[in-house]
């Protein structure tokens, strides 16, 4: 892998640490009663997307899974928008209607985060045929989970985006727990990545808590399917932070493993690179600060924005 | 023109007209598909436009939904509704919620073309009437023409429509001849159809049950029992108003409905002509209907499942009887 400039490493550190800051402040909001529902934290697992998006285009798809709000904030969806979506306002980007778990927008090419596991992958696949159409340049990016390559939706979509060279990118984000069983007792190869040779792909497996890694083990699965020579799958190992969703404790999570896997937590890591790098501490002092005032706006924004109408929404189901 | 060739017609002329129109599904490229819809199509347009699926309904639904989503419009064939089943994750919980639950921002113009029903001994996973689970999602349309005019008219509608459409053929229509207009021509989704005009009785039917439903009339008109035939045409979005008008004319309802009794959609047309227009009735509603029962292979039994034409007749003489009697 190439060596990647000081430039990219420190807009890399600046989403890992907006993403992380998002979560910890809407884990926050959601303790304080601010936030309702199901929600899946990122935290642990921030340089998969951050790696992945600093690699693609703006115009570029991505699908997202159930834990999708990292995706959601590389892509370019707005902090302030997202947190609204979260405290489930009219000013959200599903004005209140999709909550954590369905977060789209157009404006980002982003076709949407899903409740259900593996829910995207043929909607990934499909985005990429409409390109194929089209004869345009973009991919598709699809996150998805050790967990969604137990269900048949993730075979067939390998299958079909294999078949006809469509341009996607699988991401899978092993974070070694469906919930809470463990990667071991689903599956019987090594790495998951291997199951990409049964569909003619290529398949590699990289630590998902490098986001250069990352990053660099996009490149070659870019080329090839802008190149229209189909798709690949990279497996990004990584770890949560906690439980499956913010009320659960994780207490399956055996504590050593956690430990080891926070020692190498994608902030440790990047800093160390930006260390490396000759990148001095001031620098990202001034991007934890620029952060942390983006990330109080963003509550600050969700917190005064208004309630969907219950009127308006009468008024348009009405019609359905 | 045939049913089969009127579908055609339409999928032709819209892949013509719109380059982002494409087909999908198991044989329909060289082979033309089971019920010979997609014949031709491959050699005017091309295998990126006309494309042949792994046996892989999960997968290549959800491919058209994303296709959708990104800007296309595609026609997924599913050879029967049995086996949409496979993919019910992809329309009930992506294809259909997407518009809704990104706010209103999503738009997911997808046809899904598929066929169901009795008629050809084909057994329990071939012959199934299974509109009422799509009837029954909120997001989803379901469209179900009974003759060659309305399939090509209704099909077209369908794909130029926003949101996703649940298009059921019947798999004893492909083969009927109608009059097909020669001039282009649309048939809105939402707009019934009086195919008989009648004043004793009306009988709301869609799919085959409509052919079914046009020869009691028939019968009955011998008898001196006039019953007007409401063709639904599309269950979603139902066309409520032409059935409450003609029932408050005739006073009497039945309707006919392959699919199975319990939680059918004739369940629904009877709940809402209950409450809009329970005063307009002079016989309680009357669903003939298919038994609660998996549909059998033996061709007898095939036939004693489902409602025939006589059974169409005797439904609609029991409410004008009662309606006569109550009258009295």
């Amino acid at each position: 892998m190439s060596e990647i400039g000081a430039d990219l490493l420190l807009s890399m550190y600046e989403m890992t640490e907006t993403i992380r800051r998002f979560e910890q402040q809407a884990i926050a909001q959601y303790r304080l009663g601010n936030i309702r529902g199901y929600f899946h934290p990122y935290l642990g697992e921030e340089a998969i997307a951050v790696g992945a998006m600093a690699a693609i285009e703006p115009d570029d798809y991505i699908v997202s899974t159930h834990r999708g709000h990292g995706h959601a904030l590389a892509k370019g969806h707005e902090p302030r928008r997202m947190m609204a979506e979260l405290f489930g306002k009219e000013s959200g980007y599903c004005r209140g209607r999709g909550g954590s778990m369905h977060v789209a927008s157009r404006s980002v090419r982003n076709l949407g985060a899903n409740g259900i596991v593996g829910g995207g992958l043929a909607i990934a696949a499909g985005a990429a045929l409409a390109i194929k159409q089209r004869e345009g340049p973009e991919v598709v990016v699809a996150f998805c989970s050790d967990g969604s390559s137990a269900n048949g939706i993730w075979h067939e979509s390998m299958n079909l985006a294999a078949i006809w060279d469509l341009p996607v990118i699988f991401v899978l984000e092993n974070n070694q727990y469906a919930v809470s069983t463990p990667i071991r007792d689903s599956a019987r190869v090594e790495h998951l990545s291997q199951r990409a040779a049964g569909y003619g792909m290529p398949g590699v497996t990289v630590d998902g808590n490098d986001a250069a890694i990352v990053y660099g083990a996009m490149q070659e699965p870019l080329r090839r399917a802008r190149a229209g020579e189909g798709p690949s799958l990279v497996e990004c190992l990584t770890y949560r932070h906690g439980g499956h969703h913010v009320n659960d404790p994780g207490l399956y999570l055996p504590p050593e493993e956690l430990q080891r896997w926070k020692a190498h937590d994608p902030l440790i890591v990047l800093r160390a690179r930006l260390a490396r790098a000759g990148v001095d501490e001031a620098a990202i002092t001034l991007i934890d600060e620029r952060v942390e005032r983006l990330i109080d706006e963003a509550v600050e924004f969700a917190t005064a924005s208004p309630n969907p109408s219950v009127e308006d929404f009468l008024a348009e189901v009405a019609t359905l | 023109m045939k049913y089969r060739e009127a579908l055609r017609a339409a999928l032709q002329e819209e892949m013509e007209r719109d380059a982002t129109v494409f087909c999908v599904g198991e044989g329909i490229g060289e082979r033309g598909g089971s019920y010979k819809v997609t014949e031709g199509l491959l050699a005017q347009f091309g295998p990126g436009r006309v494309i042949d699926t792994p046996l892989s309904e999960a997968g290549f639904v959800g491919l058209g939904a994303g296709a959708a989503i990104a800007g296309q419009r595609p026609v997924v064939e599913i050879l029967f509704i049995d086996f949409l089943l496979q993919a019910m994750d992809q329309v009930v919980n992506q294809a259909a919620k997407y518009r809704f639950m990104s706010g209103g921002e999503g738009r997911v113009p997808l046809v899904v073309r598929t066929q169901g029903g009795t008629g050809n001994s084909l057994a329990g996973q071939h012959s199934q009437s299974l509109e009422a689970l799509y009837y029954h999602v909120p997001g989803l349309k379901v469209v179900m023409p009974a003759t060659p005019r309305d399939a090509k008219g209704l099909l077209k509608s369908a794909i130029r429509d926003d949101d996703p459409v649940i298009f059921i053929e019947h798999k004893l229509l492909y083969m009927t001849d109608g009059e097909v207009p020669a001039e282009d021509y649309l048939i809105p989704l939402g707009q019934a159809d009086i195919k008989r005009s009648g004043s004793d009785v009306t009988l709301v039917a869609w799919s085959h049950m409509v052919v079914k439903s046009l020869q009691a009339a028939e019968l009955l008109a011998a008898e001196g029992i006039s019953t007007e035939v409401i063709d639904l045409r599309t269950l979603v979005p139902m066309d409520v108003d032409c059935v409450l008008d003609s029932v408050r004319r005739t006073g009497r309802l039945v309707i006919a409905q392959e699919a199975i009794k319990r939680g059918g959609v004739g369940s629904d047309v009877a709940a809402i002509v209950a409450e809009r227009a329970f005063d307009h009735l002079r016989a309680p509603i009357v669903r003939v209907a298919g038994w609660n029962t998996t549909i059998p292979f033996n061709l007898g039994l095939e036939k004693a499942s489902v409602p025939q034409v006589d059974d169409i007749v005797a439904g609609v003489r029991s409410v004008v009887q009662s309606g006569a009697a109550a009258g009295t």
